[in-house]
């Protein structure tokens, strides 16, 4: 093979390998991101029920209900809005009433059935949706570091 | 007073920095000897203050001196000692002084150890170290002194972040940043040789060790964070793919494609303009990682904003570093001329294939990890995303895929012009043994992801094609046994290290295949005396107790595992309250088993005395960690190589008016 060649069959090699990755981020952006949205965005009915997507707010005071077991219940509110949320599983430690919480999951007849529940974990790092939805809602108290 | 001579000798810390940052640079540009020798003088000083520094934190922590406002945050005074340690730097201002401090320590072992390194080159490489350590100096000094003082002191501080509390998080920044700060190293080495217009096979036998010693920090760092959060989380997973793990994940895949072109650089004298490249770009990343993590620009972009200080500061840093390094590439690169020519099908072809998947990879997470953060500011905060573990695994997998395939064929292709179809036929048990596997696991399995197939037929593929190279390499079976074990003691450290490393990817594919594709998770309430059987073992719950650790109380729930009736493994997995903080943490139980792990939460109780819990079985999780260790060892044995010694190689020709060391 030519020396001319041989850097063709390089920088084509390569090009298939970036053109390769640039087709499954794309697919895979199309597919896989979550967007995320407020309890006012779904009483907007902005939501359709097969998509997945991150509901964020705080958890409203005295709507914890653990009443069914491993099955809780609650309802994410940003001041304007409530909706009803359904998990199954053990909440993270962090998870309060009154604080800031993101779901991700779909909606089911009117309910949000959420398959993970994030607290914030760390007190330097929160979800930014949580940090956000809580200053909309003027309830920000501010982090103290 | 302790705080004060800290303070002050990270103050002259900075002013020898500047000194060393300049005077042997001109020295070297002038070929004037005592000007270089400075910066050896300089590098052993400046460890000197920083590490007095550094003590005069920590003292201030073994002594919970309420007076510093950094100790008052971070600490207490009823918290053990390992963690009254390990808070020196579980924090933003202690963390960045520990990275100085690394970054002193390398440069003075390069003055002191580096004795056959050309004076010009060495003088270069310190001085460049310097510069990067005068900006982060400032940055100390500046935006986050940890040796602040607050009148009146506290009475108590308010704790260490429970989570920071743990053995695994104690070690595991000291690790990542001897991880990060090593790949300054390569950095430094490699401004210096564009500055120089010249790089060649003892270049990359200087830079190689430094690459070497980085990446295998960082392995063990990744590897001790994802174990940390496998444990202390309880979500019964390793990797989440958040935005923190990514930022240390990058420079590692960098790092790796980097360790694979200097040995490219070293024997072939070819590829040396993109080697030069990789070391400043996986420097890059590290600062990148370490100005996502550190500037607030995760939590939001508007927190990021709105207290810009720091993350303004570590932007400009990295902009001038990056943009710097890249501008002199640009100007000097042209001048690194290649000798070695080499077709497309052989050793080199596919050490650069590496290189250009790992590079995509790295390209890939760096997308992914940035996007959401660019769409919030350029939507003004509107459009929220979130980009998870759905979409990394989507790109990530199938990029990585080829790349392990191809891993047991390169080290089979001669240098130069290798033959595919010979190393092929030496793989075909490898091949059939995988397609065996993959076929077992296929009717093992029903109708789960295609991956877990994917996983094991090219986890034992790599495996027993590593093994293959290793018999192919000391002719094993075509000539007498005792002449292939004299071979096999012969080998160079530096094979070991490549053979061991990459067996243990194999071994690390086998856990990440089987936590990812075959865990099982059950989550119910279970009254005390109740069973749960998962994946064929019984769990019962045998009631929880309180009880009081050090600083925390403690929920303790006692599950006995058991098989057809017998006894396996009991397991205690807590609820914990920090008391100072009032804030909760869970300790999973955990029973590791070399086919999977039992993992056991315990949740809140309910009324009626039950308690939520949530079991897993992880399949073939240990092998994860296994291969993680395995890898650290190979990087290890390949950097006890002799011919790898800092000290150890010569030029085989000075450069023209270089003086001969010593």
């Amino acid at each position: 093979m030519k020396r001319k060649h041989k850097r063709l069959t390089f920088v084509l090699v390569a090009l298939l390998l970036l053109g390769g990755a640039a087709a499954l981020v794309l697919s895979a952006f199309e597919e896989n991101i979550v967007f995320f949205q407020s309890p006012s965005d779904i009483a907007a009915g902005k939501i359709s029920d097969d998509r997945r997507f991150r509901l964020g707010g705080l958890v409203e005071e005295g709507s914890v209900d653990k009443s069914a077991g491993e099955t809780v219940t609650f309802r994410i509110t940003d001041t304007a809005n409530t909706v009803r949320v359904s998990y199954t599983g053990i909440l993270p430690d962090l998870f309060r009433e009154g604080q800031g919480v993101v779901c991700e999951g779909r909606m089911e007849s009117g309910v949000f059935i959420a398959d993970e529940v994030l607290a914030k974990h760390d007190e330097n790092y929160m979800p930014p949706e949580v940090a956000d939805a809580i200053k909309k809602s003027g309830q920000w108290q501010g982090e103290t570091k | 007073m302790i705080a004060e001579l800290g303070h002050f000798a990270l103050i002259l810390a900075l002013m020898v920095a500047l000194t060393q940052g300049v005077i042997p640079l001109v020295g070297a540009q002038r070929n004037h000897a005592p000007w270089m020798q400075y910066a050896n003088q300089s590098a052993i000083l400046q460890f000197v203050l920083v590490a007095i520094s550094f003590a005069c934190l920590t003292h201030a922590y073994v002594t919970s001196d309420f007076s510093l406002v950094n100790v008052v945050q971070n600490s207490h005074s009823t918290k053990p000692m390992l963690y009254k340690v390990s808070g020196v730097w579980g924090n933003h201002e202690g963390s960045m002084l520990l990275w100085v401090l690394i970054l002193a320590v390398f440069g003075a072992a390069v003055a002191m150890f580096g004795r056959y390194l050309p004076p010009a080159l060495k003088a270069r490489a310190l001085a460049v170290q310097a510069l990067i350590a005068v900006g982060f100096y400032l940055f100390i000094l500046l935006t986050s002194n940890p040796f602040q003082r607050m009148f009146p002191p506290a009475q108590d501080g308010q704790d260490l972040n429970p989570l920071l509390q743990d053995p695994g998080l104690a070690f595991h920044p000291p690790m990542l940043y001897l991880g990060y700060v090593g790949f300054s190293m390569a950095f430094s080495f490699a401004i210096a040789a564009l500055i120089e217009g010249r790089v060649d096979a003892a270049w990359a036998r200087w830079v190689r060790p430094w690459t070497l010693a980085a990446w295998c920090f960082l392995t063990g760092g990744i590897a001790l964070g994802s174990w940390w959060a496998y444990y202390e989380l309880g979500w019964g997973g390793f990797w989440f793919w958040d935005p923190v793990e990514n930022a240390s994940f990058m420079p590692w895949l960098i790092g790796t494609a980097l360790l694979h072109s200097c040995v490219v650089v070293e024997k072939r004298d070819t590829m040396k303009a993109w080697t030069v490249f990789l070391a400043i770009v996986a420097f890059s990343f590290s600062l990148l990682g370490t100005f996502l993590v550190r500037s607030g620009v995760l939590t939001s972009v508007h927190a990021f904003a709105t207290d810009p200080e720091r993350g303004v500061f570590i932007l400009v840093l990295l902009l001038i570093v990056i943009g710097g390094s890249l501008t002199l590439y640009a100007w000097r690169a042209p001048q690194l001329k290649s000798t070695g020519v080499f077709q497309p099908i052989s050793r080199e072809g596919a050490l650069l294939l590496n290189n250009l998947l790992m590079g995509t990879a790295a390209g890939v997470v760096l997308l992914g990890t940035l996007y959401p953060l660019f769409i919030d500011a350029v939507s003004g905060g509107q459009d929220k995303i979130s980009v998870g573990p759905p979409f990394f695994n989507a790109v990530f997998i199938p990029l990585m895929t080829p790349m392990v395939a191809a891993m047991a064929v390169g080290p089979l292709l001669a240098w130069k012009r290798g033959d595919l179809a010979r190393a092929l036929k030496t793989l075909w048990l490898a091949m059939a043994l995988a397609l065996v596997f993959g076929i077992a696991t296929w009717s093992l399995q029903s109708g789960q992801s295609p991956w877990g197939i994917v996983g094991v037929a090219i986890g034992s593929w790599l495996a027993i094609g590593t093994l293959i190279e290793l018999a192919d390499r000391v002719r094993l079976f075509r000539i007498p046994l005792r002449d292939s074990l004299r071979r096999l003691a012969k080998l160079p450290r530096a094979n070991w290290g490549m053979t061991l490393a990459h067996f243990g990817l194999a071994l690390a594919v086998f856990g990440i295949t089987g936590a990812g594709a075959w865990k099982v998770e059950r989550v119910q309430s279970m009254r005390p005396g109740e069973t749960v059987n998962v994946s064929g073992y019984d769990f019962r719950f045998d009631g929880a107790s309180e009880k009081e650790g050090p600083n925390y109380l403690i929920t303790e729930g006692r599950f006995t595992v058991t098989k057809d009736g017998k006894l396996i493994a009991e397991l205690a997995p807590e609820k914990r309250i920090y008391t100072v903080r009032q804030m909760p943490t869970t300790e999973a139980g955990i029973h590791t088993l070399l086919s999977g792990d039992l993992y056991a939460v315990i949740g809140d109780s309910n009324a009626d005395g039950s308690f939520v819990t949530r079991i897993y079985f992880n399949p073939l999780v240990v092998w994860m960690w296994i291969g993680a260790l395995t890898m650290v060892a190979g990087g290890a044995l390949s950097l006890s190589d002799r011919r790898f010694r800092i000290g150890a190689p010569k030029r085989s020709a000075m450069p023209a008016g270089a003086q001969p060391a010593e």
